[in-house]
């Protein structure tokens, strides 16, 4: 049993922290998310090219850094920090992930493309009916000679409008809320029938609802097997939890950081309102769940390799992380007074982010539902 | 980062779960199923065994009798102790005043106290909180004045009154916190004294606590001459002893692993019992769901624990992000007993006292829930309160 991190782990840490200070500041990252495109290719570039973060969950092979999980937990707790935009997640650890573990023959070249920043992905797999339920799908894909057609219509696909592919869930059989009959296909996003509505949304991000009308993709586009994906698709998103419970390590350490700032300098009543017992204890309480959130990442994180662990665990540290954003984001914004609900400080973009990532890939009460399933068996 | 063991780890998990299984005193077992309060002699049974095998004592350094584990089989020890289910030992000795006797004692006070508490012989018990002076711990009364004998030599002179000293009606010896320089700051004029319980003028008087249990006691000390070789470390700075010993006395206060063990009890109790719907108990929506939210509570708990050791063998001590397990493990403490009497419904009501599971009305697993839940309400306000130990939190890990 061991919780420390390698030398080549802190370096890790270190130089995403570096770098993000320096070109990744609040108002940096507030002027590039209020102008076209919504993100920097400049900075996913240097992600690539200057920082060789892109490759950090590869192995050298291929042309990564040689880590795994914990790597993936390092840059994205970094990235909470900074709120980084750009879709480390989508692209590296999601289809990453899914390119890992399919055995695609087209694999390692399209990780390789990853790596130098050339393929970025974003991860179609939501639907306007399904809410979370991995397997609600009426997005089809019909096999017709050699190749498959799709029709559907994927919602809120986050990093859709700066991706140049995406990785789509459809049915290929059974019915739509079957566990059976699902596949995953690798979708260009310049590909024929392919529309899409771009938004922003309300944490900083650019996403897309995206419909898809007769889209014809090879056999080649097809990864994991026809028709039983569901496990494979339930691995990558369970590793996607944990990366997601990485960023909100980020997020909540600043939120509390913050509060702890703004309080010490706040003056009411002739004194600091840090001051005062009744504040100090909910900062207290804020940072066991920041303390508790963090140990919850670190475990659901080194679980994800043992599939017989993995999924209770990435459920329990959802569910803990969920109730931590919500106590922690609300009680910051709570303690920052009225300047806490102005858009204008760091504060409130952190509680907008924290509030989503409560949400994204399922709720609290989503994963507690699951949570109970898995340990305490069928419910009556 | 990982969460293997090591072969070695694992054969060492092997050899103390046989020595547990072989040397367990079934008469302690049968004295602890039979539910009735245990004797003195068999609340040192397991001490004892495990002194004579040299694990009574494993955060201990090495040259005074520790074990010399790693973070990784301290944590094994524990799992596997309440895995089998064996009552814990005492940490009045052992615990909480060893190492401040090993910190700040004299090679003399070393030799004489150390060897009584490793072995069993003496049972100490703590004079800490007085009616005056609960979370307000600096602000005690008990006076020790220093005079020189008839006899050349010279003793304190203690008055006062000290009270919830657990199990004081056992012990031969006892840590006292008294003050001897009533005119500095409170914090300033304290002494750590070691005090022999049956020196003349103590009076130890049993106070009964809600389950009907004789637990606590109040400790009355009228003109008891103390002998000065019997303080530990500087007159006056005693303190810097007992904020240590707070510290220890709150790191092992998590009781992760007897929380999981209590948590495997309340879902066999809640498999057992029977919803309004006929179902078992575990599987109502309501139920089922606070029992989840408690595991997964645990699960965090468990890990901030990990990560805690994991700190500590990188040489630091137990310090205040010890409060957190404090509060945490207290809090999970107290939900599984609310969840246990809960569950058993109607059986929560009746009162056994020492009968125990002789008296066969309802379900044995029923006894004494609500007695336990009762009492249990303590430790949220015992070792300094929950209150208090956000105080520490904010004051020395937030710095405010």
């Amino acid at each position: 049993m061991d919780f420390s991190f390698t030398d080549e782990q802190s370096m890790l840490r270190d130089t995403v922290a570096s770098y993000l200070a320096d070109n990744y500041s609040f108002d940096q990252r507030r002027a590039m998310l209020g102008q076209e495109p919504g993100w920097s290719s400049a900075i996913w570039k240097a992600f690539a090219e200057e920082l060789g973060i892109l490759g950090a969950p590869f192995s050298e092979e291929l042309g990564g850094l040689g880590g795994g999980p914990v790597e993936n937990m390092i840059v994205m707790q970094e990235m909470g920090k900074a709120l980084v935009v750009e879709p480390y997640l989508g692209t590296v650890v999601i289809a990453g992930g899914f390119l890992k573990h399919s055995g695609h023959p087209n694999a390692e070249a399209l990780i390789g493309q990853i790596i130098a920043g050339e393929a970025i992905f974003a991860f179609a797999y939501a639907e306007p009916q399904g809410r979370y339920n991995l397997a609600d799908l009426k997005t089809t894909a019909k096999k017709d000679g050699g190749s498959y057609v799709l029709n559907g219509m994927k919602a809120v696909v986050i990093g859709a409008p700066y991706a140049t592919h995406l990785i789509v869930t459809a049915r290929t059989d059974a019915g739509q809320r079957d566990a059976s009959g699902i596949s995953v296909f690798i979708v260009e996003t310049s590909a024929p029938g392919i529309t899409t509505r771009d938004y922003p949304t309300v944490d900083g991000f650019r996403a897309s609802e995206v419909t898809f009308e007769n889209v014809r993709v090879g056999a080649e586009a097809l990864i994991g097997p026809e028709n039983h994906a569901l496990p494979l698709i339930e691995k990558v998103v369970d590793e996607a939890i944990a990366a997601t419970c990485a960023e909100a390590c980020g997020v909540l350490s600043k939120l509390h950081e913050g509060t702890l700032e703004y309080t010490r300098q706040r003056k009411q009543f002739g004194q600091p309102i840090s001051a005062f017992q009744v504040l100090q204890h909910r900062m207290v309480d804020m940072f066991i769940q920041v303390e508790q959130a963090v140990s919850m990442t670190y475990m659901a994180t080194i679980k994800l390799s043992d599939d017989k662990t993995r999924t209770k665990a990435a459920a329990a540290a959802k569910v803990q992380i969920g109730k931590a954003c919500r106590f922690v984001g609300q009680n910051a914004i709570q303690m920052h007074g009225g300047m806490g609900v102005t858009n204008e400080m760091a504060i409130g973009h952190y509680f907008k982010r924290a509030t989503m990532i409560e949400s994204a890939f399922g709720s609290t009460d989503h994963h507690l539902a699951r949570y109970e399933r898995l340990s305490l068996g069928q419910a009556a | 980062m990982n969460l293997d063991f090591s072969p070695e780890e694992n054969a060492f998990r092997q050899e103390v779960r046989a020595f547990i299984k072989d040397n367990y005193p079934a008469e302690l077992r049968a004295a602890q199923d039979s539910g009735r309060q245990l004797t003195k002699a068999e609340q040192l049974a397991w001490h004892k065994v495990l002194a004579k095998k040299g694990w009574v004592a494993p955060s201990w350094p090495v040259e005074f009798g520790g074990t010399g584990w790693t973070p990784t089989q301290k944590y094994i020890w524990s799992e596997e102790s309440a895995e089998a289910d064996v009552l814990p030992v005492l940490p009045f000795g052992l615990a909480m005043l060893a190492p401040v006797v090993y910190t700040f004692g004299t090679e003399e006070q070393k030799k004489r106290f150390l060897p009584g508490i490793y072995n069993g012989d003496v049972w100490w018990c703590q004079g800490y909180s007085e009616p005056g002076a609960g979370s307000d711990l600096a602000s005690l009364k008990t006076r020790a004045e220093r005079i020189t004998a008839d006899d050349g030599k010279e003793y304190y002179i203690v008055n006062g009154q000290k009270t919830w000293t657990t199990l004081g009606q056992y012990a031969d010896w006892g840590f006292f916190l008294v003050r001897t320089d009533p005119d500095a700051k409170p914090q300033a004029g304290i002494s750590f004294l070691l005090i022999d319980m049956k020196s003349p003028g103590i009076e130890v008087r049993p106070i009964i606590t809600l389950e009907g249990g004789h637990e606590v006691n109040d400790v009355f000390l009228d003109n008891v001459k103390v002998p000065v070789e019997n303080r530990i470390f500087h007159e006056n700075q005693g303190w810097t002893c007992a904020k240590a010993l707070l510290a220890h006395e709150r790191s092992g206060i998590a009781g992760v692993a007897r929380s999981k063990r209590n948590l495997e009890k309340l879902r066999s109790i809640a498999t057992t019992e029977r919803s309004d719907a006929g179902g078992s108990l575990l599987s109502d929506a309501f139920f089922r769901r606070k029992v989840a939210e408690l595991e997964i509570d645990l699960t965090a708990l468990e890990f901030t624990e990990l990560r805690t050791l994991a700190g500590e063998s990188s040489g630091k001590g137990p310090g205040p992000e010890s409060s957190i397990l404090k509060i945490k493990g207290t809090e999970i403490q107290q939900r599984l007993q609310e969840l246990a009497l809960e569950a058993v419904g109607h059986y929560g009501a009746p009162f056994l006292g020492d009968l125990g599971h002789n008296a066969n009305i309802g379900p044995d697993y029923a006894d004494g829930l609500a007695g336990e839940m009762f009492n249990g309400r303590k430790t949220s306000i015992y070792g300094g309160s929950n209150e208090i130990q956000r105080n520490i939190i904010a004051k020395m890990v937030l710095g405010l």
